[in-house]
């Protein structure tokens, strides 16, 4: 057989487990709604994780590293050190503030400006906010450079206040570990609907086989309009999914919208990109595939002329 | 072209339905398998068309023992035959035309090529204009010509049928086995299993009669 000829017998069956889908509506169209949902829940828990992963992109910032010099350390020690921080690969910004400057802005807004009027001296330290770079900004990340900036020469001091980040980064995680696995168990939810419909479009049509395989036909031949048919339920599910999502973003976005603004945040619910959505159809293809393929295998063997 | 020897087959039922039987059928015979129901004859041809395996004895089909070809060369092996059946086996969700094709298009032959080969089937069984029809608007004698038809278009070196006219009246019986006498007269051997000995005296050709799984009779060709 000629490549444009095998390509053409493909195309040809494309199209007529296409047909065959078609034949039956109600019932293709149940199948594509159980596997679409399949794959709107993890898709869902996805999103979520996106969205919560880009309202924190200035979470880096709650990783701020307040570096506190040592008493007897000067303006230019001060600097230099600043300059060797902004040196490092994983930070991204030292901001200097030489005691006077946080005497003046504690005065300032601290309300005990009279307070500190009795003061003999300036009992603040210079000071580095050290911003680690977006790479760094993990706890384990942060771990190593205070742990660097302490063995500094004129460091006294490295403070960290992002307990409340740490916790929700872990929240994350876990949440990440929970799509993962929920996304993991529903995609061979996936594989079984199809597999199961493949199942039993191959027991209703197996006159038809038995015919296939008594005029000469492989089993490879009599299976690839059932692993198209699988196919094309993994992606009318996986576009069903992809409703389903748009559906669900639309429907919360303007309440999570008005609650962000409450807090004085921005904040827009994201849905699937392109990229992602194509992603997604070409997986849910491939799972009602392979679906098919497991089905269709087993039960096209099992199945002789009489 | 077909030799059964010493060959044996019982089902998992219990039923011995071939005991030790050797015929040797040559290239470009007519022969007609006959005998009492349940005397093994179509047993004799799931043998030749592998859907089934003997028990014992051997087997031999063109220049090939049957023992010799495993699963995986059965399906290359039944495009070697042409297959007639008593209930023809038709899709009847399909025009006549598809029915047709199906073996040239399981063989992989080009769409133009199918056409015109399953046309040229249609006319031999006299059924031409009939590819777009569904197999349920056709008759019972023009549903057993759709399935000679299918089975012919291959141009398979062997045809075999099983119980051909079951379903048919006497006029149409002697239509459909005139069919294959024309398909034998241009070298295709035939092999046809019936029990219809009236049908068969028309014919004057080779007979082997079966009893109880056994060969009875053997007329030479």
């Amino acid at each position: 057989m000629s490549v444009g000829a095998y390509f053409a017998r493909h195309a040809q069956t494309l199209v007529g487990s296409l047909g065959r889908i078609a034949d039956a509506p109600f019932a293709s169209l149940m199948t594509m709604a159980v596997i679409g949902i399949a794959i709107a829940l993890p898709l869902c828990l996805y999103l979520i994780l996106q969205n919560a992963r880009q309202a924190g992109t200035g979470w880096n910032d709650a990783f701020n590293l307040s570096v506190y010099l040592a008493k007897s350390a000067t303006g230019a020690q001060t600097r230099r050190i600043a300059v060797r921080l902004r040196g490092r690969g994983d930070v991204s910004a030292v901001r200097v503030i030489l005691a006077p400057q946080a005497l003046a802005e504690f005065r300032k807004y601290s309300g005990f400006g009279a307070a500190l009027d009795a003061l003999a001296a300036n009992p603040l330290p210079n000071t580095l906010i050290v911003t680690p770079a977006p790479g760094a900004s993990t706890p384990a990340g942060i771990a190593t450079l205070k742990k660097a900036i302490l063995d500094l020469t004129g460091v006294d001091r490295v403070q960290i206040d992002s307990e409340w980040v740490e916790r929700l980064l872990a929240m994350i995680a876990l949440l990440q570990r929970v799509a993962l696995l929920a996304g993991g168990l529903l995609g061979v939810g996936v594989m079984l609907i199809a597999g199961n419909t493949i199942r039993l479009d191959i027991l209703n049509r197996r006159t038809e086989i038995e015919v296939m395989k008594l005029v000469g036909g492989t089993d490879g031949f009599v299976r690839r309009p059932f692993l198209y048919s699988g196919i094309w339920y993994g992606l009318g599910g996986g576009l069903l999914a992809l409703a389903l999502v748009a559906v669900a973003v639309a429907a919360i976005s303007g309440p999570i919208g008005r609650l962000a603004r409450l807090y004085g945040s921005q904040f827009r619910l994201a849905g699937l990109d392109l990229p992602t959505a194509m992603c997604v159809l070409a997986a849910a293809g491939l799972l009602g595939w392979l679906g098919s393929w497991l089905a269709a295998t087993q039960h096209i063997r099992a199945i002789n002329p009489s | 072209m077909i030799q059964f020897d010493q060959v044996h087959k019982r089902y998992p039922s219990g039923r011995e339905a071939l005991a030790g039987v050797s015929f040797k059928i040559e290239r470009g015979d007519l022969t007609f398998l006959t005998g009492p129901s349940g005397a093994g004859k179509s047993s004799i041809l799931k043998l030749i068309a592998l859907i089934e395996r003997p028990t014992r004895g051997r087997v031999v089909v063109g220049d090939r023992a049957t023992a010799s070809i495993g699963a995986r060369g059965v399906a290359q092996f039944r495009r070697q035959i042409g297959v007639v059946f008593q209930d023809n086996k038709l899709l009847f969700d399909r025009p006549v035309g598809d029915n047709v094709a199906l073996p040239l298009i399981i063989a992989g032959v080009p769409r133009k090529e199918i056409d015109k080969r399953v046309r040229a089937a249609l006319d031999q069984v006299g059924l031409l204009g009939k590819e777009r029809n569904r197999p349920m608007e056709l008759s019972a004698g023009e549903q057993q010509r759709v399935g000679i038809a299918r089975a012919v278009v291959g141009k398979p070196p062997l045809l075999i049928a099983d119980e051909p006219t079951g379903n048919l009246d006497p006029d149409l019986s002697l239509e459909v086995m005139r069919l294959f006498k024309r398909f034998n007269d241009v070298g295709v051997t035939v092999v046809v299993a019936t029990h219809d000995l009236h049908l068969i005296d028309q014919f004057g050709a080779r007979r082997i009669v079966l009893g109880d799984g056994r060969v009875a009779v053997q007329t030479p060709t």
